[in-house]
């Protein structure tokens, strides 16, 4: 029987009991939560068993909810499995305060500039990444621009004046 | 026995094998786009690089979080801008799958007739250049005239020729003029000739060949763990293409062949493309035979912005207009993920929207960042002049890489 | 018919000032440096190609070493983390040289008013000549060039020793 979102998600609750926090399945993708901690578990998992087969990881990103204490940014994984063609979408919550997760570039190679990214714009810190600096802003830049408290704009540019911009 | 040399050193016979540093870029003529390469070369091999990147980022995910949907398109726009016209499809199909629009059959093959349009631009602006950096000049010259070709088709349909911002949420502003549509039928009628010259000039050219054969190979499970998509992972003999495998937009009525490589090299890459931009030709072709009746736009019209002609004469239709560039009407909250095949692979928009304008969060999966990770694994142990090709066989934009 | 510059002519000889007629040689024959970055460049290519054919106006030499141009032409956004880069090509050209920014991105940061963009070349360097457009269309850039080549042709030969000169290069910290 060819795999589906539906038998994905009873494999992994089979194995995984307390590692499914929650699941959902907004506009008919499969969005599961797991712990932070046990991310590598999971996606080891998806990516070695012979009949699920999830081989590609499609994204690595990341959100930030300021108005979550506890849980500000999700860590969210993009996993397809080619064969099966079936896609899943993985979120691990993380607390600003101490944005740490563990590296999945063991298990995909294509996680190491991802996880720079996210790095670079939120401040994950990814461990057991083998090369973890900025990729994208200047490697000076003291703070990690898409968390929502900073502004779009350089704060230090003169020409603009806000009163014409209607901000 | 210690000798000493002229120079006053001992132990003259132990060699110290010091590397060269080279720095390739960010302002190289042959790096088409502004990336840096640190090369420790031993003499003209290229032993390890390091690649840094970001010397052209605009913080385009920061942006979209402050523009209303339609002011996010002249964005994704510049994304991989050699076609915008499939960013711009893209995002507009990402926006109708979270409000649930569906779009009508002809809409559908409209956009098909676009896509492909510009995904013959993009390979050809990567096969040329291809050309160009092994020294063949003459083939840039030739096929950027087809090119022009593509951009006046673009010009009548929507006012712009590269950054094309083309296209609405719900389908089009307007439907294909016969002017324009006589235009693509010329360029199917008259491109193959042309292309075909252009192919003869390096396909089987003995220079050309011992150029590129074997040079930065990648094989298919590397390319895969590397999450490379588009002709690079066709190449490497891995036939997964976004149109096939998720269809979107009417693509499984179309009969196409996914063309794959074996070797993952240059070679391979320049010939995926070029059997992509002739399987491209035919869509378009059967598109426009076969392009159904119905409307241009599909029915939103709280997104759908209003007919030109009512916005200037109707006070209801301006202020419509007003409302919805401005982004005065709300989304549904929620999030979605919705990939299209790019000039360069799978091309995905993840859009988290919670209620409000502009969205949350816009994350574009761009290909080109995700497989340049795998450029110092695949010029290790080549020569420098090999490395180049290599970088422009893998089609790298600098706008998709950095964004 | 291009007219002759203003002298005395006669049999076998032709006798102006000398700025003029290096004036005319240099506007005829300017070595761009394109610094491409994004959609611009794509739009360069585009007229450096056949259609539009920048050579035809002495252009057909494109220098990447800065040593060896004349014209710099600033093609597409740059990032504050180029700038850096930026000046430095800019600093290492010969004089005479002259400075053409095509593109929104380059003369004012275009529509990306972010915290990575600079806004504007002209931040760090002196410009010349600004092509607005998003891209500029290769007609529109042809018309930058030909703006360019009327400020060459009439430029004097002494420029890099005048004080407005100087203190412009000195505003920009550039020796």
């Amino acid at each position: 029987m060819a795999l589906t979102q539906e038998t994905t998600l009873a494999r992994l609750q089979d194995h995984f009991a307390d590692a499914i926090l929650s699941h959902d399945a907004p506009y008919g993708f499969l969005t599961i939560e797991i712990p932070a901690d046990r991310n590598l578990d999971v996606i080891g998992f998806l990516k070695n068993e012979a009949d699920l087969a999830f081989g590609y990881m499609t994204d690595l990103c990341a959100v930030h909810m300021p108005n979550q204490p506890g849980r500000e940014i999700a860590v969210v994984y993009h996993m397809h499995s080619l064969t099966n063609n079936v896609r899943l979408r993985l979120k691990c919550w993380i607390p600003e305060a101490n944005p740490e997760i563990a590296s999945a570039t063991p298990l995909f190679a294509a996680a190491n500039w991802m996880e720079r990214e996210t790095y670079d714009f939120f401040g994950v810190r990814f461990q057991g990444h083998p090369n973890l600096k900025r990729i994208l802003n200047v490697d000076e830049m003291e703070m990690f621009p898409l968390l929502k408290q900073y502004p779009l704009e350089d704060s230090s540019r003169e020409d603009k004046d806000d009163r014409f911009f209607g901000r | 026995m210690a000798e000493q040399s002229i120079y006053g050193e001992e132990n003259i016979d132990q060699e110290v094998k010091q590397y060269n540093t080279l720095n390739l870029g960010p302002t190289h003529p042959a790096t088409h786009g502004v990336f840096q390469n640190v090369l420790q070369m031993d003499g003209e091999i290229i032993m390890s690089s390091e690649p840094t990147i970001g010397y052209i980022h605009r913080a385009f995910e920061k942006l979209a979080e402050h523009r209303p949907f339609y002011q996010v398109t002249p964005i994704t726009d510049r994304l991989n801008y050699c076609s915008s016209p499939i960013n711009n499809m893209g995002w507009h199909m990402t926006v109708e799958k979270l409000l649930g629009v569906q779009t009508p059959k002809k809409v559908d093959y409209m956009r098909i007739v676009v896509m492909e349009l510009s995904r013959i631009a993009d390979h050809i602006v990567c096969n040329t250049v291809i050309g160009v950096d092994t020294g063949a000049l003459t083939g840039f010259t030739y096929l950027f005239q087809e090119r022009e070709r593509i951009y006046d088709i673009f010009e009548e349909m929507c006012g712009a020729r590269l950054t094309t911002n083309i296209g609405r949420i719900g389908g089009f502003e307007r439907e294909f003029s016969a002017k324009a549509v006589q235009m693509i039928r010329d360029f199917i009628a008259g491109f193959p000739k042309r292309f075909d010259e252009f192919e003869g000039l390096l396909l089987r050219n003995r220079i050309f060949m011992d150029r590129v054969i074997n040079v930065g190979p990648i094989t298919g499970e590397r390319a895969l763990e590397y999450s490379f998509s588009g002709p690079n992972l066709r190449a490497a003999g891995v036939d997964y293409d976004v149109r096939v495998m998720n269809p979107y937009c009417s693509y499984n009525d179309f009969d196409f062949t996914i063309p794959i490589g074996t070797n993952g090299d240059t070679y391979d890459r320049f010939c995926v493309r070029q059997a992509e931009i002739r399987e491209s030709l035919k869509i378009i072709e059967t598109a426009l035979n076969n392009m159904p009746d119905g409307k241009h736009m599909a029915d939103c019209p709280e997104f759908y912005l209003p007919a030109k002609k009512d916005v200037y004469t109707s006070m209801e239709a301006l202020i419509w207009h007003f409302k919805i560039v401005m982004g005065e009407v709300d989304l549904p909250k929620g999030e979605v993920y919705h990939a299209v095949e790019g000039g360069n692979g799978e091309l995905g928009f993840y859009l988290i929207s919670d209620g409000g304008r502009t969205p949350y969060r816009l994350h574009f999966r761009r290909p080109c960042f995700i497989y340049y990770q795998a450029y110092p694994e695949m010029i290790k142990g080549s020569m420098l002049s090999d490395a180049i090709l290599t970088m422009s066989s893998m089609n790298v934009i600098a706008g998709e890489l950095d964004a | 018919m291009v007219e002759a510059p203003a002298g005395v002519e006669g049999q076998g000889f032709f006798a102006t000032s000398l700025d003029t007629v290096i004036g005319l040689a240099r506007a005829n024959s300017i070595w761009p440096l394109p610094f491409a970055t994004s959609c611009c460049g794509i739009e360069f290519m585009a007229t450096m190609g056949s259609n539009y054919d920048l050579s035809r106006f002495g252009s057909e030499r494109l220098s990447f070493s800065p040593r060896q141009a004349d014209l710099l032409m600033v093609m597409g956004t740059i990032a504050k983390k180029m700038a850096p880069v930026l000046k430095h090509v800019y600093e290492q050209m010969a004089e005479p040289r002259w400075v053409i920014s095509v593109g929104a991105c380059a003369s004012s940061g275009g529509i990306f008013d972010t915290y990575s963009v600079l806004q504007g070349i002209d931040r760090i360097i002196p410009v010349d000549v600004y092509v607005p457009g998003c891209p500029p269309r290769p007609e529109q850039i042809i018309d930058g060039v030909m703006k360019i080549q009327e400020l060459v042709k009439s430029e004097s030969l002494r420029r890099r020793n005048q004080p407005e000169y100087k203190a412009l290069l000195a505003s920009y910290g550039i020796e």
